[in-house]
């Protein structure tokens, strides 16, 4: 399945400071969806370079992060259990506190 | 009075000049005895810079010497004339902005563009919180700043700038850090608040007394290259609670001080929430509600996103909220984020024993007496070329696992140099990431390592003042 990976507000920083990628990922086997839960866990393993801990914590996100599936707060549409389709983007983005 | 009839001789032009001077005057004799009995007459009829407010905004004709009751004076009606020009915006918009106060907390990247538009565009009040003075350095971003206020506080400062701009705004100064203790009687005297501050706590403190007091929050930040923005407990939407009930850990707290940032990106952001509170003041548009603006600068995107609405789980808004304005009051918002509302209080770490460390000026007396050791200076790359000791040596501490080899050779090679055994010291901007770094060097066996107390700060402050500081 084609994602567009999107990483901003300092998340870059854990991925060689890379805010796009274009991913293929697959479900996982025996399975016939992907989900968000799943998705976390690849990103995990194949794309967080360094410090995973300040992406997630326990099998989500850590505090302090959105995540937007095609614009839209996971909260919205399932959280971890949000299903995934062909060419959607999904944005991670850590909130600021500065001015 | 024929302009085609122009008299072939000077004399003849005086003389008509002469006569057109002496029928002017008639003339105006004749205006100024019919506007005294136009004074004379009562009250609907008005001499043309007289104004009428009867509090209302919408605008009634009168007919004859017409006079249009729309609460702007005709002073107010030249200067924002353009906003009356607007079909959306106009008379009733103007009016209600007019009427409107609004508390800008933070006085800085944000809250610069913020307060300058504010009091240009003709807000009723303004209210300015800030208990900083302005420096040299806040001058990139914080525009509402001049060279001539550094030392000063920045709410006269900028109370100052707006002044200038626009007499008709009232201007409240608030120099005080906002706290739970002062906040609920500060932000109570505003129907609108803004959140322009650089911290975490605060922006706690600011969502859950806005809560309390039932006030729309423009929430802006800013840091490096990005910007966000957001309206909160607005027409129904979320606190900034029921977008992030935990705080995030406190190594994610960047701050404009250690990670940088761009000064027109919270600039573009202060315009925004500028916009945002104009609109809710004038009650024009869809404000940002539920919404979230993301702004990055490197790719020059802006885009809005769809966030959560309220949550009923919410301890400030949601349907069991415990916070009262008693707990509030109470609430210690440093030690729930783990994370300080000021810079200037910014704890110290004390991570390694006395015995490992130095101070900077006997590591000066080391340098004097030409003892022999190596220097290693772990900030970030950029970091060491805005300036650094001359004899250090640049290892970033994200790399120091991989340098250890190279730190052993220039030990041995000072050493061999010398004749004596060398000393191994490590210095940072402050004195924080030089422990950590001793402390992993400990680990690897080189334990002679020590670092300098307060790091190059404390160099710039205790050894060299003309060492630049940053």
């Amino acid at each position: 399945m084609q994602l567009t990976l999107e990483f901003g507000g300092g998340l870059e920083l854990l991925c060689e400071s890379i805010k796009i990628h274009e991913v293929d990922v697959s479900p996982k086997s025996g399975e016939d969806k992907l989900i968000m839960r799943d998705l976390l866990g690849w990103i995990k393993a194949n794309i967080i370079k360094e410090r995973p801990e300040m992406f997630m914590k326990g099998d989500s996100v850590r505090p302090g992060v959105l995540v937007l599936v095609n614009d839209c707060d996971w909260e919205l549409s399932g959280n971890l259990d949000t299903t995934l389709e062909e060419k959607d983007v999904v944005v991670f983005i850590s909130t600021l506190h500065g001015g | 009075m024929d302009s085609n009839n122009i008299p072939d001789t000077s004399d003849g032009i005086i003389s008509e000049i002469e006569k057109l001077k002496a029928q002017k005057e008639t003339l105006e004799d004749r205006i100024r005895l019919l506007q005294a009995r136009l004074d004379e007459t009562g009250p609907n009829y008005v001499k043309r810079d007289a104004f009428v407010v009867n509090g209302s905004c919408c605008p009634s004709v009168s007919l004859g010497n017409v006079v249009i009751d729309n609460g702007l004076t005709p002073e107010m009606i030249y200067r924002y004339s353009r906003h009356l020009l607007l079909p959306n915006f106009g008379v009733e918009g103007q009016s209600k902005l007019s009427k409107s106060s609004i508390l800008v907390v933070g006085a800085g990247g944000l809250g610069s563009p913020v307060a300058l538009y504010l009091a240009a565009c003709g807000a009723g009040c303004i209210g300015i919180v800030d208990s900083d003075i302005v420096e040299i350095n806040n001058l990139h971003r914080q525009i509402i700043h001049k060279e001539a206020f550094v030392g000063q506080a920045k709410v006269k400062s900028a109370a100052d700038a707006c002044r200038s701009i626009n007499s008709l705004v009232k201007l409240v100064e608030h120099n005080e850090a906002l706290s739970p203790t002062n906040a609920l009687e500060i932000l109570s005297k505003y129907d609108i608040v803004v959140d322009a501050t650089d911290n975490l706590p605060s922006r706690y403190m600011i969502s859950d007394c806005c809560v309390l007091l039932d006030k729309p929050l423009v929430s802006g930040a800013a840091l490096g290259l990005e910007g966000q923005l957001t309206v909160y407990h607005h027409n129904g939407g979320p606190c900034y609670r029921c977008l992030f009930p935990t705080p995030p850990p406190t190594a994610a707290c960047q701050r404009c001080s250690d990670s940088g940032v761009l000064g027109v990106v919270p600039g573009v952001i202060g315009c925004l929430q500028a916009l945002e509170a104009i609109k809710i003041a004038s009650a024009i548009g869809e404000p940002l509600a539920e919404r979230m603006l993301i702004f990055d600068a490197l790719s020059s995107r802006i885009r809005t996103v769809k966030i959560r609405g309220k949550s009923a789980q919410c301890i400030a808004c949601g349907e069991n909220a415990r916070f009262t304005k008693e707990t509030f009051q109470c609430f210690d918002y440093e030690e729930f984020t783990q994370s300080p509302m000021s810079d200037k209080t910014r704890p110290k770490l004390n991570l390694i024993p006395e015995s490992a460390r130095i101070s900077s000026h006997d590591y000066k007396e080391i340098l004097d007496k030409g003892q022999p050791h190596i220097l290693i200076d772990v900030r970030p790359a950029h970091h060491f070329k805005i300036t650094a000791l001359p004899n250090s040596m640049n290892i970033p501490l994200s790399i120091l696992e991989n340098k250890l080899p190279m730190i052993d050779s220039a030990l041995k090679e000072a050493e061999l140099a010398s004749n004596e055994p060398a000393s191994l010291y490590v210095v940072c901007r402050r004195g924080n990431d030089s422990q950590r770094a001793v402390q992993f060097l400990a680990d690897k066996g080189f334990s002679s390592a020590k670092d300098i107390i307060g790091g190059l700060e404390s160099w710039a402050n205790n050894v060299d003042p003309k060492f630049p500081a940053y």
